[in-house]
C-alpha cells in the first residue's frame, strides 16, 4: 500500500496535467464521481460535518488496523474534494493519519478551499478525519 | 417618454464605475463582475477619502474635549447625524442614533423595547422572510419573557400574506418586526400598509430597512414607521456603521441598551442618571471615522438620486430576468410583483455552492447559501440559492457575462 506522501505526489502529477482552472475543476467534478460514497445508514446527522453552504457527511471504520474512510455531499466540487483526501487518507493507520500535514492541496492549486469562508472546506473535513483517527486508535487500544 | 428612459439618459455609468476604484480591478485574471451587492456594497473614492482624512487630519475623540480637534471631530460626526435625518426625512436629528448596524440596532430594539414592554405570554409578530438579524434578537427576548414568536406567512412567490397578517394581530401584540425588502427574495412589501394596519391596534412596528434604504426613497415620517433600521456599508459606506430611527417619545420611554461613558448625565456608585437623546443609546466611543465616511457615502447617493438610482436598477433588474429566463433548467426562487434588484434562482439540480465556485473562477461574485434566512430556505424546501444582487454601477454587460458564465457552469456539471 503507498504512504500518504506517495499518493500525494500521484496527485500532484496528475493534476499537472491540467495548466487552467477549468481542467483542474473538471477533474475534481470527474473524482467526485468516483468518491467511495457512504453507506445510506450512516448518513445522518451524526456524520455530518456541519457548514454554511454544501452537507458533507463522512463516516470512518477500522479495517485491520487501517482506518477506510467513506463520504457523501450534496454539492458535487465538495464531493471531488472529499473524494481526493479519502484517497490519501484511506486505508492508512490512525497514527500516519493524525501526524499527517498534507502538503497536495497547495500544490495543486486549491488553497482557496483552505480559506475560513469556505466553512465546508478541506480544514474541517481534515479535521473531522482526524479526530475519527484519534477516536478509532483509542479502540484499537 | 417613461420615467425609465429618462433616467437612462441621466446616469452615466461609465463615470460613475470610475469613482468606485474596486470595480476596475481583476479577479481570478477576469474583469470583476460584482453582483453581491445584497452583501456589502463597494465604496467609492469619496468615502475612501473621507476616512483617510478623518484619521490623517482630524481624528480626537468627540463629545468630551475642549480643544479644536475634539471639535472639529464633533461637528463633522454631529453633521452627519442631520444627514441621516434629512436623508430618511425624520422629524430631529436625535432621533437618530448611530450604532453598529442593523443586527446592532434591531438587537437595541429587542433589549430596550423588548425588556420594557414585552411580558409572558405576549407575542412579537414578525414575517416568514426575515434575515436572522430579525429573527434571533426577538426569540433570544420571547424565550428570556416566556413571550410568543409569530410569523407572518409567505405565499409562493414570497409575497407576505396580508389577510393572514392582519388576522395575526391581536391584543397579545407588543411589536410587529418586518423587513422593508427580502435579501433573499427581492420582495418588496408593503410597509405603509403593514404600519397602518399596526397602528389601528396601537402596536409599534420596527422596519427592518437593510435591504432597501439604498434602493428606494424611504421617508419615516410618510410610513409613519416607530423604529427604522439600516447599515451604512450596504449604502457605499464604511462596515461597522449603523442606524436605528425611532419616534422621540419611544426612544424617550425606554431604558439605554448599554452602559458606559457619553450615555451618562450623571454617575455616582449610588446611581447613574441619562444623557440626552441620542447619546443615551450611545456608550463608548463611536466608530467616528465610520460615521463621517457615512456622511460622504450619503452626499454621493444624494449626488446622483436616490430615484435615478432605483429607476436604474430597476431597468437593469428587469433585463437581468428577461436574460436569466433564458438559461435552461433555471428556477427562481422569489416571484414578487414588488421587487428590488435582488434575484435568488437555481439552476435544475446542480448545487448553489458548486455553481458559485466556478462563477468565481471567471470574476463574478455572487452569493450562494441560505442568505442567513434559514426559516425561508425551509418554506421553499431548498437549502440554498445563488443571488445575484445589483447596484447602479453594474451595467447589462455585465449581466450579460453572468448568463454566459451560468451557461458554462451548466456546461460543467450536466
Amino acid at each position: 500500500m503507498a504512504t500518504i506522501k506517495e499518493i500525494e505526489e500521484g496527485i500532484i502529477e496528475e493534476f499537472g496535467y491540467y495548466d487552467d482552472w477549468m481542467g483542474k475543476y473538471e477533474f475534481i467534478i470527474e473524482l467526485g464521481k468516483s468518491l467511495p460514497l457512504i453507506d445510506e445508514k450512516y448518513k445522518i446527522d451524526e456524520n455530518l460535518i456541519r457548514g454554511c453552504q454544501s452537507r458533507v457527511w463522512l463516516y470512518a471504520q477500522l479495517e485491520g488496523d487501517k482506518i477506510v474512510f467513506t463520504a457523501d455531499s450534496d454539492a458535487i466540487i465538495t464531493k471531488g474534494i472529499i473524494g481526493l483526501l479519502i484517497r490519501v487518507l484511506s486505508h492508512q493507520t490512525p497514527d500516519d493519519i493524525i501526524n499527517t500535514n498534507l502538503s497536495f492541496i497547495d500544490r495543486i492549486g486549491l488553497k482557496e478551499h483552505l480559506s475560513p469562508t469556505r466553512s465546508n472546506g478541506l480544514v474541517s473535513m481534515i479535521k473531522q478525519m482526524k479526530l475519527y483517527a484519534l477516536a478509532l486508535k483509542t479502540k484499537m487500544l | 417618454m417613461t420615467a425609465v428612459a429618462q433616467h437612462k439618459n441621466v446616469l452615466d455609468i461609465e463615470k460613475i464605475r470610475k469613482d468606485f476604484p474596486i470595480l476596475s480591478r481583476k479577479v481570478n485574471g477576469k474583469p470583476l463582475v460584482y453582483f453581491d451587492n445584497g452583501a456589502s456594497s463597494q465604496k467609492p473614492q469619496s468615502v475612501i477619502d473621507a476616512t483617510n482624512k478623518y484619521y490623517s487630519y482630524e481624528n480626537a475623540n468627540i463629545h468630551r474635549g475642549v480643544h479644536t480637534l475634539s471639535q472639529e471631530a464633533t461637528s463633522a460626526y454631529e453633521v452627519v447625524r442631520e444627514k441621516v435625518r434629512a436623508f430618511i426625512n425624520a422629524d430631529k436629528s436625535h432621533e437618530i442614533i448611530f450604532t453598529k448596524g442593523t443586527t446592532d440596532s434591531i438587537n437595541l430594539v429587542a433589549f430596550s423595547f423588548g425588556r420594557t414592554h414585552i411580558n409572558e405570554g405576549d407575542e412579537v409578530l414578525i414575517s416568514a422572510m426575515e434575515h436572522h438579524s430579525n429573527i434571533v434578537p426577538w426569540q433570544m427576548l420571547c424565550v428570556e419573557k416566556k413571550a410568543k414568536l409569530k410569523v407572518i406567512p409567505i405565499n409562493d412567490d414570497g409575497e407576505l400574506m396580508m389577510d393572514e397578517y392582519k388576522k395575526l394581530l391581536s391584543k397579545k401584540t407588543k411589536i410587529v418586526a418586518v423587513t422593508h425588502i427580502s435579501n433573499s427574495l427581492g420582495t418588496v412589501n408593503p410597509v405603509k400598509e403593514i404600519i397602518a394596519a399596526a397602528h389601528e391596534k396601537g402596536i409599534p412596528v420596527l422596519i427592518d430597512g437593510a435591504q432597501a434604504i439604498h434602493h428606494t426613497t424611504v421617508d419615516v415620517k410618510d410610513l409613519d414607521c416607530d423604529f427604522y433600521s439600516f447599515s451604512a456599508h450596504k449604502m457605499y459606506g464604511p462596515t461597522g456603521v449603523g442606524v436605528l430611527y425611532g419616534k422621540e417619545e419611544l426612544l424617550n420611554s425606554i431604558p439605554p441598551y448599554q452602559g458606559g461613558g457619553d450615555m451618562i448625565k450623571t454617575v455616582t456608585f449610588e446611581k447613574t442618571t441619562y444623557n440626552e437623546l441620542p447619546h443615551k443609546f450611545e456608550a463608548g466611543t463611536p466608530n467616528i471615522a465610520g460615521g463621517i465616511a457615512f456622511g460622504a457615502a450619503i452626499d454621493y447617493i444624494n449626488s446622483i438620486g436616490i430615484e435615478t438610482i432605483a429607476a436604474y436598477e430597476h431597468e437593469l433588474t428587469e433585463y437581468a430576468l428577461q436574460q436569466l429566463n433564458t438559461v435552461p433548467g433555471i428556477k427562481f426562487i422569489g416571484k414578487a410583483k414588488e421587487r428590488a434588484s435582488v434575484i435568488s434562482f437555481l439552476l435544475d439540480n446542480i448545487h448553489p455552492y458548486d455553481a458559485g465556485v466556478i462563477l468565481d473562477k471567471m470574476g463574478i461574485a455572487v452569493r450562494t447559501g441560505h442568505h442567513c434566512t434559514q426559516p425561508l430556505m425551509d418554506r421553499f424546501k431548498i437549502s440554498g440559492t445563488v443571488r445575484a444582487s445589483f447596484s447602479f454601477y453594474n451595467t447589462k454587460e455585465e449581466v450579460d457575462v453572468l448568463v454566459k458564465g451560468l451557461h458554462k457552469v451548466i456546461d460543467m456539471f450536466k
